[in-house]
């Protein structure tokens, strides 16, 4: 790697205040959904970002294009501070980081033709006008292996996994530099879903894209990812290079995931990890490590402490005392 | 696609739904009756709708019934009761056209800024509507009408401020809904302008309710200006208005039952005929509920 940062995350915060009271209202707790996070996803890349349901993983997507605003922090992209932006500045800048979600059904307007709605970006920021966004509409959807006479029907007309690809459509039009991909597969059935990872992967070759690929299935980002970060809590626990993070896990936290992955070796035999009980709660996290009070290995200081994120690998990251 | 000529592909599609719906052409052709009726009143109309016609009224006092001279029958005062009805089709029409559709307007954009925008100002506004709810329309209409000179666009306009009321409340919690969604969310990540998201994303799929208020608001809105002209608040007679008819003459129900079922037949054919139209323009323009008969 060692390549240049194309978004660097330093110490994001984001936490939804919880009040009580109609007119004087006052704030009485806050669910801490990403609690100081930071990471960089380099020019080109595919960064994923796993964690179970909950764990801030979407609402750090949302932060970072500033659909929600973050309490605290920095996000950077390339260089620039986009948190101080002024709402023009953001605007303009949405050229550059898009956004594909998670649900094909929700995130295009059943009221828009597919055409009106691949045209509008188009039509935001100016980019083409008459023919020529037409023209450029039509190449939009055969790039992502629709038909140009696609352009005239409604969302409503088109499978889970057309959609999909409308929504990328959508979010090319601009030539970004950076996707944030929100679990764009889940909603898919899996014949599907390769479907579109495989669509992804040959745009990000044909366009130099740069993914942040936000999921919990661990197998496809395995697939796509160049690097891989856990989160846990509101927290990143470990982050690696793919390779690294599936054959040498530090975290404990990493180690039961992966253990939970299928292998399609009915006898093949190796230890599961299976956690006991639910996620904490993020408006009253553990004390010390988050994970302490389901983590297999705890020890006292775990409970205490809050570990250190810090390398403990080349280019290995890990939060855990135990490393 | 849809800028550039006005009947676009979409837009004939919708005429052709519209029209394959007999109710709905029924209801236009009622419309346009009414309309029509109203506009050319002094031409259409038999008799003198002020005028008390000696023979008007049988010996004893009474209203005369349906006849060949009064094909409708003669009302309280001996005045032919279809010249009144023909002249009535104005003050409905404004009223539960123009009244009606100010209400619209006004409930719609507060509702939508409230939604949008919640906050502070969301908050003031919605309170207002619940105050506003809470308070009798009726005695507000009277007051307001007792403070301005009661005319009958001054009535129209009493009754769009009473009337706004569940049309923002229920507009209102569409847009919570709504601005959550994440199409709305793929807009601003855009970078979509307020503007574009309110009238291009949030608006069109208010059509539904909006229809649906604004046409069984007709027959509200006009019962409620004939309770007004009931309480000397509302048109003012003689100037003849369908409501009114029937306020005139409700006591008289049993023994002069066509002074309440002709004007009653015209309230009811008009708020039919506005709400089948409507329903059509909803599906007609409703991309989902195309599919099947395209």
């Amino acid at each position: 790697m060692g390549a240049e940062a194309l978004l660097e995350v330093k110490n994001l915060v984001k936490h939804f205040p919880i009040t009580r009271g109609i007119i004087f209202s006052k704030q009485v707790g806050a669910v801490r959904a990403v609690d100081n996070i930071s990471f960089t996803v380099n020019k080109g890349e595919t960064l994923g970002l796993v964690g179970e349901s909950g764990c801030g993983k979407s609402t750090t997507g949302r932060v970072i294009l500033r659909l929600l605003e973050a309490t605290s922090g920095e996000v950077r992209f390339e260089g620039r501070n986009i948190l101080d932006l002024s709402p023009r500045e953001m605007r303009e800048l949405r050229k550059d980081m898009q956004i594909i979600f998670q649900d094909p059904y929700a995130s295009l307007n059943p009221r828009m033709t597919v055409g009106d709605i691949i045209a509008e970006p188009l039509k935001i920021h100016g980019l083409a006008k008459g023919k020529e966004r037409q023209k450029r509409v039509n190449e939009l959807l055969e790039v992502v292996g629709l038909a140009s006479y696609h352009a005239r029907r409604y969302p409503h007309e088109f499978s889970g996994g057309q959609r999909q690809r409308i929504g990328i459509a959508r979010a090319l039009a601009v030539k970004p530099k950076l996707i944030i991909c929100d679990e764009p597969v889940s909603a898919l059935d899996v014949s599907i879903q390769a479907q579109v990872i495989n669509l992804l992967q040959d745009l990000q070759k044909e366009f130099g894209l740069t993914y942040l690929f936000i999921a919990h299935d661990l197998s496809v980002v395995k697939h796509i990812s160049d690097r891989v970060a856990v989160m846990y809590l509101g927290k990143i626990v470990e982050l690696a290079e793919k390779n690294e993070l599936f054959d040498n896990p530090k975290h404990p936290y990493t180690k039961a995931l992966l253990s939970a992955i299928p292998v399609p070796d009915p006898t093949f035999k190796r230890e599961r990890i299976i956690l006991q009980g639910d996620v904490p709660s993020p408006i009253n996290p553990p004390s010390g490590c988050r994970f302490h009070t389901r983590c297999p290995v705890a020890k006292d200081i775990c409970k205490v402490k809050e570990p250190e994120y810090r390398e403990v690998g080349p280019n290995h990251w890990a939060a855990c005392h135990l490393n | 696609m849809g800028s550039g000529r006005f009947l676009t592909r979409e837009r004939k599609l919708a005429l052709a739904r519209f029209f394959r719906n007999w109710p709905a052409v029924f209801g236009l052709t009622v419309i346009v009756a009414i309309v029509f009726t109203a506009l050319f009143a002094p031409m259409l109309a038999p008799y003198d709708p002020e005028e008390q016609f000696f023979d008007g009224l049988s010996l004893t006092g009474m209203p005369l019934p349906p006849n060949d001279t009064y094909l409708l029958g003669t009302d309280l005062l001996g005045r032919d009761l279809l010249s009144r009805i023909i002249y009535g089709a104005r003050v409905s029409l404004v009223i539960g056209v123009v009244a009606n559709g100010v209400a619209l307007l006004i409930g719609i954009l507060l509702g939508t800024i409230a939604g949008y925008f919640q906050g502070r100002l969301g908050l003031v506004i919605m309170r207002f509507t619940d105050l506003m709810m809470a308070f009798p329309a009726l005695l507000l209409a009277i007051a307001l009408a007792a403070i301005l000179r009661p005319s009958m666009w001054i009535v129209a306009m009493v009754i769009a401020m009473v009337n706004w009321v569940q049309i923002a409340r229920v507009v209102y919690s569409q847009v919570l809904s709504l601005r959550r969604r994440d199409f709305i969310q793929a807009a601003t990540a855009l970078g979509a302008r307020t503007g574009r998201i309110l009238f291009r994303h949030i608006m069109p799929h208010l059509i539904p309710t909006v229809v649906v208020w604004g046409t069984l608001g007709i027959a509200t809105t006009v019962l409620l200006e004939a309770t007004l002209s009931y309480l000397g608040v509302g048109v003012q007679p003689p100037t003849p208005s369908w409501g009114g008819i029937i306020n005139e003459s409700q006591s008289y129900f049993i023994d002069a039952p066509w002074l309440i079922i002709f004007p009653g037949l015209a309230i009811l054919l008009m708020s039919l005929s506005f709400n089948l139209v409507g329903d059509a323009l909803r599906d007609a323009i409703d991309p989902e509920r195309s599919g099947s008969n395209v």
